[in-house]
């Protein structure tokens, strides 16, 4: 039988260092829905949307008191926009409307987000591609919760550089449209590099067209945990700090796992896959920085800390994985600089730059994330940043992301507020040398050369 | 079997425990097991009970016991044994 002491154990890291599931999402394929008229798409994906999800948000709050567990945050995602689009949406006006049907829907279900406004192009964009494309900067500004998300690349296809070229363009322009909120929906639009179809966390969540109709993926957090229990072997070595993060993986990945078992059985829909992850949030003790720091850096981005970071990604699947029965999404420690306390605070000391973040996630999850840039960055140099962190991806073999915001009218210095799980940045300085005509070329870099195993 | 644990934490005071199991014998609810520890100064009470024969519902069930933790000034938690079997047993 449990003992006390488990139970403090576990009602300690709960309590006192953030240990929380971070999302519940249930996938949702709106690939039945597809129809050539506009107003009954729309019909058909509201209907299907608040019907497969309308006891989401309830069964997440059973849940959370139950195991006296913080579920922070239940949402949906759904199949690429651009697939379900493709019949009815002829201009990007066109897929704008959807966009609001999808907003309208995840307010009528009470979720945060709804992900999956996306299109996939990592070989080319069909013409529905584009007009979604051309439709996120309207679509990020006249909803509240639609995420989207674009993948322009993978290991097996290369990189589209149109669409790299493109997406500089859309995340400017996304800036602007919303700038009267510091250029909010850049927030709410990633690029990415061998996105997962089964990615539970925002903005990056889709419905991939290999999953079946409705699924639910849960994404764990707890970097204060993995923080807390590292205070307890300082100065050990490096084989015993592994270890440590390992066992407390372990530990926050079995929560994950009995949150989603229950959700699918309460929910009646499959499960689908634990993504395991260190998410952090502004609040304090909520940081993957701080466990760096904890690691031995003064502050993340002093030499060392890609190391440190490698090591902590690595050892949080290690532990991870035996927890859960199927393994998924982004799995790994998320570098989001606005949403991480510790982040910013090496930004400010000047301990942290973008180029020392672009070698951070050759190691981590993701990409560069939740950066605020100045407003007046060439969407060229937006396009290089996204192309220089799509080929770490497409050699790597690993998901990259870029999720960076112009902030309209402001500059180096200068401080930008989102609110919420989104945090607040500090402006970052980006390399002030063009690469447009590197950009420009247009075209397919093609995929590497150990892409073919057949 | 379902069990949920009961955990009370707070300023040691008189009357927690009989209080605590008024509540839980008006509702049916049958105690398996208590133990307790100090912990830091704080008084740390667990206690595994069986609530299959309460009428109410868990939430019902959690938030009023979180009320009447207010009333003596301590915390009192419900929660169901599967989170703590899930993290600490493979």
């Amino acid at each position: 039988m449990i003992n006390i002491n488990e139970v403090i154990e576990t009602n300690k890291m709960i309590e006192q260092e953030n240990l929380d599931v971070r999302t519940i999402t249930l996938g949702i394929s709106l690939l039945d829905c597809i129809d050539s008229d506009l107003s009954e798409l729309n019909r058909k994906i509201y209907d299907k949307i608040t019907t497969t999800a309308k006891d989401l948000v309830k069964v997440g709050e059973e849940l959370e008191r139950r195991y006296g567990i913080p579920i922070v945050n239940k949402r949906i995602s759904i199949t690429p926009a651009a697939l379900v689009g493709a019949a009815a949406c002829k201009s990007p006006a066109d897929f704008v409307e959807l966009a609001k049907t999808l907003d309208k829907a995840a307010h009528t279900v009470g979720v945060n987000f709804i992900g999956g406004f996306s299109a996939l192009v990592s070989k080319g964009m069909t013409a529905a591609d584009e007009n979604l494309i051309r439709a996120i900067p309207e679509a990020l500004a006249v909803t509240e919760r639609v995420c989207s998300s674009i993948n322009v690349g993978s290991t097996k296809t290369g990189i589209d550089m149109d669409a790299v070229k493109l997406l500089g363009e859309i995340v400017l322009q996304t800036a602007e449209y919303t700038k009267e909120k510091d250029s909010l929906g850049c927030a709410k639009l990633v690029v990415f590099c061998n996105a997962p179809d089964d990615n539970p966390f925002m903005a990056g969540a889709f419905h991939g067209v290999t999953e079946g109709d409705a699924v639910i993926n849960v994404g764990v957090s707890g970097p204060g945990v993995v923080k807390k229990a590292l205070e307890s072997v300082r100065g050990a070595d490096f084989g015993t700090l592994c270890e440590t993060i390992k066992k407390i993986a372990f530990k926050i990945t079995r929560v994950g796992q009995l949150v989603a078992k229950e959700a699918s059985a309460m929910l009646n829909i499959p499960f689908g896959i634990v993504d395991l992850s260190l998410a952090p949030t502004p609040a304090v003790g909520d940081s993957v920085a701080e466990i760096l720091q904890e690691i031995g850096l003064e502050y993340p981005g002093a030499p060392g800390t890609t190391a440190a970071l490698a090591l902590l990604n690595d050892s949080v699947k290690k532990g991870g994985v035996m927890a859960s029965s199927y393994v998924g999404g982004l799995s790994g420690a998320f570098i989001p600089v606005s949403e991480d306390q510790g982040m910013i605070d090496a930004v400010q000391a000047g301990a942290l730059t973008i180029e020392k973040l672009e070698a951070m996630t050759c190691v981590c999850s993701v990409g560069l994330d939740m950066i605020a840039i100045p407003g007046d960055t060439k969407a060229s140099t937006i396009s290089g940043i996204i192309a220089d962190e799509m080929a770490i991806g497409m050699i790597n073999q690993k998901t990259t992301a870029v999720r960076v915001i112009p902030v309209i009218g402001k500059n180096v210095g200068d401080i930008v507020e989102f609110g919420g799980l989104l945090g607040y940045a500090p402006i970052m300085p980006v390399n002030q040398f063009s690469c447009e005509a590197f950009t420009n070329r247009g075209g397919r870099i093609p995929a590497p050369i150990h892409s073919f195993k057949n | 079997m379902d069990r949920t644990i009961i955990t009370v934490v707070g300023k040691d005071c008189v009357g927690i425990i009989a209080k605590v199991c008024t509540y839980l014998a008006e509702n049916e609810v049958n105690i398996l097991d208590i133990s307790q520890t100090i912990v830091q100064g704080f008084f740390n009470m667990m206690m595994v009970v069986d609530a299959n024969a309460c009428k109410k519902s868990f939430t019902e069930f959690a938030t009023e016991l979180e009320a009447l933790g207010r009333e003596i000034g301590v915390v009192i938690k419900a929660q169901h044994e599967n989170i703590f079997d899930s993290m600490h047993r493979i």
